[in-house]
């Protein structure tokens, strides 16, 4: 009995220390972002500010207000659309499968594990000349279409639950296929609709490559970029690029906060296929 | 019933219309650029300004980034690539297995542990990369982690070490590539034969014998793929981007073996707890085996993100640390910084069909046992 104790004393001081660990990074960003600059030294960053500084906020917000707002405006649009296109889509690949449709299907699901490298330059091209280039529409656009393998995957996973003869029945009562979908598909789709919209907006708010790439020196750069030129920057104030972290982290992290339980359907949907 | 019968026709067309738009998008953004770019990567093409000249230069951009002296930075950065996914992909099974099986003890506040190890997945690469760059800086940051319990601070210069270990000549590789090959087939073949099929085991042997046969009459020398030796090895300054990485990435390995540890029934841990076997002996003989295909399919998810990471390397060293590169960043600085397109375009061929390799079997494996199911 008593080295079952012993045992348990064990695991959980393993488990502190590297509760510890994970946390030391936002402990870091956070006292580091309430220092005033000239408490920045090196030898004392594990230190408390003291006093606390609010001032870095402040600036960070005037810095950062019109790159989150970018960002708003890109995850809004490509976030509800890519959940829409998802749904049709993964509806048709479970419920009104036709000759092909698998391997169609599988095509689709390999463009979610492309290096974007390999489609960058013709992308960038193709968005020039259609003039979709360096705005927050070309973006949309983007992260609607790499969206659709793995919106399309988790509603068609989803659906796949859904009893074939629910459908039969709304086939022989003479629903046709808008009216099933309306009807019955539709109603019970809500848990997959808050995994996809979680997913998609978690991606889309943390995308850098295609962001980088589509929209670098113009008026519409999301807030990755825009963190990213200020804290790679030669000389840094540290405070600024920490309190900007925390900007661009907290939306994604109060929706892993509030619907943490998703998210994780989520992710684990995007590695369980079938 | 025969209108009925029209309908449902009509039903299933209006379906496949449904899909149409989505398809054509996927063929065109994704088969068709990637289309676009393998025939770039065939071409001398540098810049986008009119009236620049696209030449059909058949493989010499390929050629070049394999064996030409000034394309060094390509080679390193695919070894650097190797060295980061072996250690990502180590370090995120083995940290996520420990936590999930740490927290399957009934653990007190289970759900508190799951959400602190789990949050970073939900940051930003940038967010991340950003907050690591400032925790590495070698005067400050971790370094100095000791001196808040009373001890000395490390002098570990982190991402800016230029030390360089495991070094490995690149004239070797034909032959590194020929002993991988051999060990390979033997493997394959010990296995096939244990499974029973003996013509796939046949040919495995062949392919193994003529390797060695190769191996044997001097191949490898004959091919010269630099005039002068090239060393290539592990850089230390990618440790701090593994760490980094790991911290960002075990918590989702954490998630999928707590799902598979709770799809093993509980009678079956029972069932050997009566016949008297240890915890630590049901975990290893009962609910690891048991976990070995969400390992493979963690594996090719986590591979394939460290095939083609770039944000985080990009945020954390900035673009010119040619220490630390990997194809993604170069494949970036190459085309959009360097405007040389083509060979842009013959990085990112590689990436895809490193990525390819390792995606394309397990994509048609799950739509096999899908069809078998």
């Amino acid at each position: 009995m008593k080295k079952k104790r012993l045992n348990r004393i064990l695991i959980y001081l393993v488990l502190i220390i590297f509760v510890i660990i994970f946390l030391l990074p936002a402990y870091m960003v956070v006292i580091t972002s309430f220092k005033s600059p000239d408490q920045i030294e090196l030898t004392r960053v594990w230190d408390l500010p003291s006093p606390w500084y609010f001032q870095s906020f402040v600036d960070a917000w005037k810095t950062f207000a019109p790159n989150l707002k970018n960002s708003a405006l890109l995850v809004v649009p490509a976030t509800i659309l890519s959940a829409i296109l998802g749904s049709l889509n993964g509806y048709v690949l479970s419920k009104w499968k036709f000759k092909g449709s698998n391997i169609l299907f599988q095509l689709m699901l390999f463009g979610m594990f492309i290096p974007y490298q390999s489609i960058l330059i013709p992308l960038f091209q193709f968005l020039d000349r259609v003039g979709l280039y360096g705005n927050i529409p070309g973006l949309v656009l983007v992260h609607v279409v790499y969206g659709l393998p793995i919106t399309t995957l988790i509603f068609r996973n989803y659906y796949a639950e859904v009893p074939t003869e629910m459908i039969e029945a709304g086939k022989i009562d003479g629903a046709g296929f808008f009216k099933i979908y309306s009807r019955i598909v539709f109603p019970i789709s809500l848990p997959g609709f808050v995994v996809v919209i979680i997913w998609q907006f978690t991606q889309i708010w943390n995308e850098f490559l295609f962001a980088v790439t589509l929209t670098s020196g113009t008026g519409n750069t999301p807030i990755t970029v825009a963190l990213q030129n200020l804290a790679g920057g030669r000389a840094v104030q540290w405070n600024l690029p920490m309190a900007g972290s925390i900007m661009a982290a907290l939306p994604t992290l109060l929706v892993y906060l509030l619907l943490g339980r998703y998210f994780i359907r989520g992710l684990l949907a995007g590695s369980v296929k079938g | 019933m025969n209108l009925k019968k029209l309908s449902l026709k009509r039903d299933q067309l209006t379906a496949f219309l449904m899909i149409l738009p989505s398809l054509i998008l996927i063929g065109l953004f994704v088969y068709g650029f990637i289309f676009q770019t393998a025939y770039s990567s065939f071409t001398d093409w540098s810049g986008v300004a009119s009236g620049v000249e696209k030449n059909f230069i058949g493989l010499e951009n390929y050629k070049n980034l394999f064996t030409k002296l000034l394309d060094v930075r390509f080679r390193q950065s695919l070894v650097n690539t190797l060295f980061f996914t072996i250690f990502f992909i180590a370090g995120c099974l083995s940290l996520g297995l420990l936590f999930a099986i740490l927290l399957d003890q009934s653990i007190r506040f289970e759900g508190v542990f799951r959400l602190i190890f789990l949050y970073p997945m939900s940051l930003s690469f940038i967010v991340s990369g950003t907050v690591w760059r400032w925790l590495l800086n070698p005067k400050g940051g971790i370094n100095l982690l000791p001196t808040l319990v009373g001890g000395e601070a490390l002098n570990i210069k982190w991402l800016t070490d230029r030390t360089q270990i495991w070094q490995f000549d690149w004239l070797l590789l034909p032959k590194y590539f020929g002993y991988i090959l051999l060990v390979v087939m033997i493997l394959l073949a010990i296995r096939y034969f244990r499974n029973d099929r003996k013509w796939s085991a046949a040919v495995v042997i062949l392919i193994g014998l003529a390797t060695l046969a190769w191996l044997i009459t001097g191949g490898p020398d004959k091919i010269q793929l630099l005039q002068y030796p090239e060393p290539h090895g592990f850089n230390l300054a990618m440790i701090g981007i593994v760490m980094a990485a790991v911290w960002q990435m075990s918590g989702y390995m954490m998630a999928m073996y707590i799902a598979g540890i709770r799809g093993v029934p509980d009678e079956l841990r029972e069932a050997a707890r009566v016949d008297g076997a240890s915890e630590i002996r049901i975990y290893r003989d009962i609910i690891l085996p048991m976990l070995r295909p969400i390992t493979l399919s963690a594996m090719i998810v986590l591979g394939h993100i460290s095939l083609k990471i770039f944000d985080l390397i990009f945020v954390m060293v900035g673009p010119d640390n040619a220490t630390t590169d990997v194809p993604g960043v170069l494949m970036f600085l190459t085309a959009f910084r360097g405007n040389q397109f083509a060979k842009g375009a013959a990085i990112a061929m590689v990436m895809l069909v490193i990525v390819a390799v390792v995606i394309i079997p397990y994509l048609v494996n799950t739509l096999r046992t899908e069809h078998e199911l």
